[in-house]
């Protein structure tokens, strides 16, 4: 009878072992990029995002990246297998994932799904996206006070409404510092392609502008403008100061890690919801980096002064009356558009002077 | 001294020895570079190249990556073995792709999963149209081949961009640039069970047989294969060579058609900006490394194949950058060619002659 307590002690000992072993196990999160992660942009950004939210659970959670995965048929089956790899948490990083991340959210019901800048849902698949336009806004109210020739050049990526969105951001934002102000936009279409953004930047600076705004994601407009002199240009999506010490105004940063904690702390807590995430400065996640010493102080105070009546919730981009470049109203007074209107802008504001591509 | 000669006749031995070798060199000098990146030689290359395919899933997904690369290395076998050098298999994918996309979508209501025909159908024909232009402009313009179909491939996509950033757009997409769905019907049926491995396989493997018996046993076949060794003989028995180059041209671009048709009515599912990574390029390496014989080419296709999953198993398991993909692809061609020189040539060992 002894012996068999003693056995029966050693079993549960050996079970508790068991048990906590099984609850030091880590939570295993992966990620898709659609780049690879040294390009200084997207990617980089997530992938920094993703080290940032590892360090934070200090152990609790390990993470599996996948880069440069292609848009087409392999995405489906690098998500597929980092679902079958164990991992509870996929966050898959490009529009272009959408239709996949969705199919296979559907065959693996108990693993969470997290699309960027998508629109499909499901019951264990959610979206986020960052409130980009509020940098742009700040970027527009920068380059309306700093612009000598009253022109500003934007280079747009694709004409989807995450970049039409902020092309109005950035003119009402000049717009409202610089009622002289023109806006000139060349297509680079794509989202990284140094040589085609530098051609993009060197088109807009020869047409007169002197301040660069960029959708795209390499330094290649910055470093054109620091060549050409006389030309300022913002960052996009990490601190690009390094690449242009004169010329750099400030860079608009994608900061993931907030996010990421607070998706991956609702998984452990078992409280997650898939939702439409939109995040900005209020939330930590659009941050301004680097704001460079050699602006006149005026403009330096403009920037602080219009990030903080936006992370406050004080001004609102998007706030009516706003009418189109045809003349239409779209925005009525004393509306502020809600996240799913702000989701299907399709207009350029009064006074820019261009057309949609279709 | 160790010379370099030229050896009166190529070695048949060695033209079938020098993709093994390069196989195994490239293997050996794998091993080195995961030691030096500090994982297991042995274990870390398991995991490359045969880790990808350890179930069912995994096996359908192989062939799924294999269908369009191998389908167009057919196609482009016929090309190369007639000298005709088409570079623009990743073109006439994309003119397939397209054309079946806008047939797909056409369709959308029709209830009939025989409209997967018509797809397939449309996404031929486009690729044979594209690859037309090429033969069109060589017979009547001896245009170079290889420049024509090169810059038709850029024509093609930027036909592509346009098309999903426009007339194809879903109106229900936000303006994003993406067709709508195709109608779930309409899809090439799954032939194995949990995954997602597609009726364009089987397409590929019949490609595979006929081009095998039409080298082998037809006159058309005799015909290409003269024209590739030797034009102006080809020109002497009466051969056309302009319709030769038609005829290999059209079937390489049907077939690439077929590829890229089968992409977006299989795994795929809409037009998307970016339906091929790259496979009309990779089939060009399938078919040197094949030694431009259709069964050569699936070996190949699949070898190549197993080294895009193993990039995405390792970068999983193992923690390893994708560039090392590139990487193993990059040395099996460099070892293929260096080892080629030795199908034509041979090392000597000549004993340094002293003055007595």
């Amino acid at each position: 009878m002894k012996l068999k307590l003693k056995q029966l002690l050693a079993g549960l000992g050996l079970m508790t072992c068991a048990v906590m072993a099984q609850a030091e196990e880590p939570l295993k999160v992966g990620f898709v990029y659609v780049g690879p992660v040294g390009d200084l942009g997207w990617s980089y950004e997530h992938d920094q995002g993703r080290q940032e939210m590892e360090k934070y659970f200090n152990g609790k959670v390990k993470t599996t990246y996948v880069e440069n995965v292609p848009e087409g048929a392999d995405a489906e089956r690098v998500i597929t297998q980092l679902a079958k790899d164990g991992n509870k948490v996929i966050f898959t990083t490009s529009f272009g994932f959408m239709n996949a991340t969705y199919k296979v959210a559907k065959k693996f019901p108990n693993v969470i799904f997290e699309h960027a800048t998508g629109y499909k849902r499901l019951p264990n698949m959610g979206t986020y996206v960052l409130r980009t336009y509020e940098g742009r806004y700040v970027s527009g109210v920068a380059a309306g006070m700093l612009t000598k020739s009253n022109t500003i050049g934007y280079i747009g990526a694709f004409p989807i409404p995450e970049v039409i969105r902020d092309i109005d951001a950035v003119y009402m934002g000049a717009k409202s510092v610089n009622p002289n102000v023109k806006l000139k936009i060349v297509w680079a279409n794509t989202w990284y392609d140094p040589g085609k953004e530098a051609d993009a930047a060197n088109a807009l600076m020869d047409q007169g502008v002197d301040v660069l705004i960029q959708h795209t994601d390499s330094p290649a407009p910055l470093i054109a403008a620091e060549k050409r002199g006389g030309v300022r240009a913002i960052g996009q999506a990490s601190d690009m100061s390094k690449f242009a010490p004169n010329a750099h105004v400030y860079s608009v940063r994608d900061h993931w890690a907030p996010y990421y904690i607070k998706v991956v702390q609702s998984v452990m807590d078992g409280t997650y919801k898939p939702q439409d995430y939109w995040g900005g400065f209020h939330e930590d996640v659009l941050q301004l980096a680097s704001i460079n010493d050699n602006l006149p102080a005026d403009v330096k105070q403009a920037i602080n002064d219009t990030y903080a009546k936006i992370k406050s919730g004080e001004l609102k981009p998007f706030t009516g009356p706003i009418k189109d470049n045809t003349g239409k109203e779209v925005v009525a007074a004393g509306h502020a558009l809600t996240d799913e209107e702000l989701a299907q802008v399709n207009w350029y504001v009064e006074g820019i002077d261009d057309k949609i591509p279709q | 001294m160790l010379r370099l000669e030229r050896q009166p006749q190529d070695s048949r031995l060695m033209a079938w020895c020098s993709p093994l070798l390069a196989i195994a060199l490239t293997l050996a000098a794998g091993a080195l570079l995961f030691a030096v990146l500090g994982h297991k030689p042995l274990e870390s290359l398991y995991e490359f190249f045969l880790g990808g395919v350890k179930d069912i899933y995994s096996v359908g997904e192989l062939g799924v990556k294999v269908t369009p690369i191998l389908l167009c290395a057919v196609g482009l076998v016929l090309c190369y073995r007639a000298n005709v050098w088409n570079i623009g298999a990743e073109g006439q994918f994309i003119a397939g792709a397209l054309c079946a996309g806008m047939a797909a979508l056409a369709g959308l209501d029709i209830d009939t999963p025989w409209y997967a025909v018509v797809i397939m159908l449309a996404g031929m024909l486009g690729g044979m149209i594209w690859a037309g232009i090429a033969a069109w402009l060589k017979t009547h313009f001896a245009c170079n081949e290889i420049l024509t179909t090169i810059m038709l491939n850029y024509v093609a996509y930027n036909l592509l961009q346009y098309g999903v950033h426009g007339p194809l757009k879903d109106p229900q997409g936000f303006n994003f640039p993406e067709s709508a769905m195709f109608n779930d019907n309409h899809l090439l049926p799954v032939i194995l069970e949990g995954t997602r491995l597609h009726g364009g396989i089987l397409i590929a493997a019949v490609a595979v047989i006929a081009v095998v018996l039409l080298l082998r046993y037809t006159h058309l076949g005799f015909k290409i294969t003269v024209l590739g060794r030797d034009a102006s003989a080809a020109t002497f028995a009466g051969f056309g060579s302009k319709q030769l180059t038609w005829i290999v041209l059209l079937a390489c671009g049907g077939l690439a058609g077929l590829a890229g048709a089968g992409e977006v009515d299989g795994p795929i599912g809409q037009l998307t900006p970016y339906i091929s990574s790259g496979y009309g390029y990779a089939a060009i390496i399938v078919v040197f490394l094949g030694r431009q014989q259709p069964v050569g080419a699936v070996l190949a296709s699949i070898l190549l194949g197993l080294t895009y999953l193993g990039g995405e198993t390792s970068q999983i398991k193992l923690g390893l950058p994708v560039s090392l993909t590139e990487l193993f692809q990059g040395m099996l061609l460099f070892f293929l060619l260096a080892c080629d020189l030795f199908i034509g040539y041979r090392l000597r060992w000549i004993p340094r002659v002293h003055p007595a």
